[in-house]
């Protein structure tokens, strides 16, 4: 088998999950973050920043430390809802939910902080809810960063190898994501399969960063 | 009685300090005039509810929008504000924008009607589908009232609305809102720091400095007789001095004032003793040129004499420096029609005369002149003020 389908369907799970779990999270961090001053924001903005330039494997070696069955974090989640962290799907999830932060969230204020504050007010003085305000006029104005946060948040996860080796592992149809396999098909020396993976994942990137790129002349095209 | 119209008491100490109040009535046209930083737009934004002073009362009809216990959030106010940029939404059409505005329960075909009448009475019928990126500054600006008055409000608010079009457009838009208003039976405050846009259009006029009103009245009172040489500062007096009150002569209904060595003749004010040192005025438009080739009528009111320092056409009209008897440190400004400075000979260097209108001779209180803001438009206006 050349392509080691299974990986490559875990990947593509984990990249959707991680991707919807993020959706919610980058409007509100965005929105927060774009709009709110307060005590320590600068530490927030940061430490969400952080895994840009953190080495997957220190990310990697801290998660694994707290994730395992008698850390506090690990032993407390597996004591209430009997996921364990280490080694398992969940972990994968909650590992890519922090190192994409940066990748999710920063489009996302960038967008929000694009739109004035005038022009929401004017929405506000037009009887619109905060609620609605969002929906009529802050999405519409800010989808393309929060959209770049999404496909970025989705190709990032599938490509991820540090983190994942780290605290993943490499289960079959539990841990080992396309990543890994290619790096276990080197291992191998089984060049042909290490090659056929590695160029669908680099046309699933390049896809995923030529969309990106369509969606900021979108953005401009509005402003 | 109930209360109509809309009462503003604003105090604060920070982040900018306020001690504002003011009242406008339904119909009524208030402009809030001052330099920039003197906190207009700040008491607008209060009013709208986008912020809140620390201490602060807005009263509309009767109902409280804001006291110590009361905070009425800007979506159940019902103020229409035209924003100094207009704060189009960019995603939808001059339509939607209405549209965004009136209330969801009139049902789609009601609104998208009302949209349209509301774009007509701003003349901009036939523009609807466009965004506003393809609107000029002056219908953006015409989409923004549409917008403002579909709420149907209780206060319509303008922060300075006419400052980012060209020359052209701000005369027809302001010649458009002295005929709307009218037909608008609400409350309208407009901001401006332009003293003739104030002049023109406003009933009322309320001088800001430093978030403090200091002083309400028609605007031809407050450009005329302002309260005091800081007002006369900033409504531009140009001619502003020190004197001392020779006498008063109550049968002519008359004051004299001592100004360098003339003796001038102004209308009676008692409350400055004889003695008295004072601040006066006049305003550049109520000094009149004494004509070369004949005597006129008013010459014998308060002639000056000088030569001319400085004589600048502008257009039809030339502004012209006098410096009194020859003195460089002793200069009266006064501006003439071009065509009567050029059949004069007005020239810098040629002599020159003219009357001080009596009526128009404006006395104030006492204070130092060096220590009052430098006028608009003063090219060492960007200077910090000389000590002392």
């Amino acid at each position: 088998m050349t392509v080691d389908w299974q990986a490559l369907a875990l990947s593509l799970q984990l990249a959707v999950v991680t991707a919807a779990i993020m959706l919610p999270l980058s409007i509100w961090a965005g929105r927060t973050l774009a709009w709110r001053q307060f005590a320590g924001k600068a530490w927030v903005e940061a430490l969400v920043a952080l895994p840009l330039v953190l080495p997957p494997t220190v990310l990697g070696y801290y998660l694994l430390t707290v994730f395992a069955p008698d850390a506090a974090l690990g032993g407390l989640v597996e004591r209430l809802s009997g996921v364990r962290l280490a080694f398992s799907f969940e972990g994968l999830v909650l590992a890519s939910i922090l190192f994409n932060l940066p990748f999710a969230i920063q489009p996302a204020q960038r967008a929000f902080e694009a739109i004035p504050q005038e022009v929401r007010e004017a929405a506000w003085l037009c009887g619109m809810s905060e609620w609605r305000t969002l929906w009529r006029v802050e999405l519409p104005l800010a989808w393309p960063g929060v959209l770049t946060a999404l496909v970025l948040t989705f190709a990032h996860t599938l490509g991820e190898f540090g983190v994942v080796l780290m605290i993943g592992g490499n289960i079959p149809g539990e841990t080992k994501t396309i990543a890994i396999a290619i790096y276990d098909r080197v291992q191998a020396f089984d060049d042909r399969a290490a090659g056929v993976m590695s160029g669908l994942l680099l046309a699933i990137s390049f896809v995923a960063i030529a969309t990106v790129y369509w969606f900021d002349r979108l953005r401009r095209r509005h402003g | 009685m109930a209360e109509t119209g809309l009462r503003v008491e604003m105090r604060q100490s920070a982040p900018i300090p306020l001690d504002a109040r003011f009242a406008c009535g339904p119909g009524e046209l208030l402009a809030l005039v001052g330099p920039s930083g003197s906190g207009k737009t700040t008491i607008l934004r209060a009013v709208a509810g986008l912020v809140r002073p620390s201490s602060s009362e807005v009263r509309c009809n009767g109902e409280t929008w804001m006291d110590a216990t009361t905070f009425t959030p800007p979506q159940s106010r019902h103020v229409g504000l035209v924003f100094q940029n207009y704060a189009l939404f960019p995603h939808m059409s001059a339509r939607g924008n209405v549209e965004a505005a009136l209330p969801v329960v009139l049902g789609r075909a009601a609104r998208a009607a009302a949209a349209r009448e509301l774009l007509e009475f701003v003349h901009l019928g036939g523009l609807e589908a466009r965004q506003p990126r393809e609107l000029s500054g002056g219908q953006q600006q015409r989409v923004a009232l549409a917008r403002a008055l579909a709420r149907d409000p209780k206060v319509l608010l303008l922060d300075e609305p006419f400052s980012a079009v060209d020359q052209v457009t701000r005369r027809r838009l302001q010649r458009e809102l002295a005929q709307m208003r009218r037909r608008l039976k609400i409350p309208i405050v407009l901001v401006t720091h332009d003293l003739e846009e104030a002049a023109t259009l406003a009933d009322r006029m309320v001088v800001l400095h430093r978030g403090t009103t200091l002083q309400d009245g028609p605007p031809f009172e407050v450009l005329d007789k302002p309260r005091n040489a800081l007002v006369a500062r900033l409504v531009d007096f140009r001619n502003l001095f020190h004197g001392e009150i020779v006498a008063h002569d109550p049968t002519r209904d008359r004051t004299i004032l001592r100004w360098e060595s003339l003796e001038l003749e102004a209308p009676h004010r008692p409350e400055y003793a004889a003695g008295a040192r004072v601040c006066w005025g006049i305003q550049p438009a109520h000094c009149v040129l004494h004509r070369r080739d004949r005597p006129s009528r008013g010459e014998r009111e308060n002639p000056v004499a000088g030569v001319i320092g400085e004589y600048l056409p502008f257009g039809e009209i030339a502004a012209v420096t006098l410096w009194v008897n020859g003195r460089q440190d002793v200069e009266l400004r006064f501006s003439v029609p071009t065509h009567v400075a050029a059949r004069n000979g007005l020239a810098a260097g040629v002599e020159a005369r003219v009357s001080l209108l009596r009526e128009a001779l404006h006395l104030m209180p006492y204070e130092p002149l060096e220590r009052l803001p430098l006028p608009a438009g003063d090219p060492s206006v960007d200077r910090a003020p000389a000590p002392g």
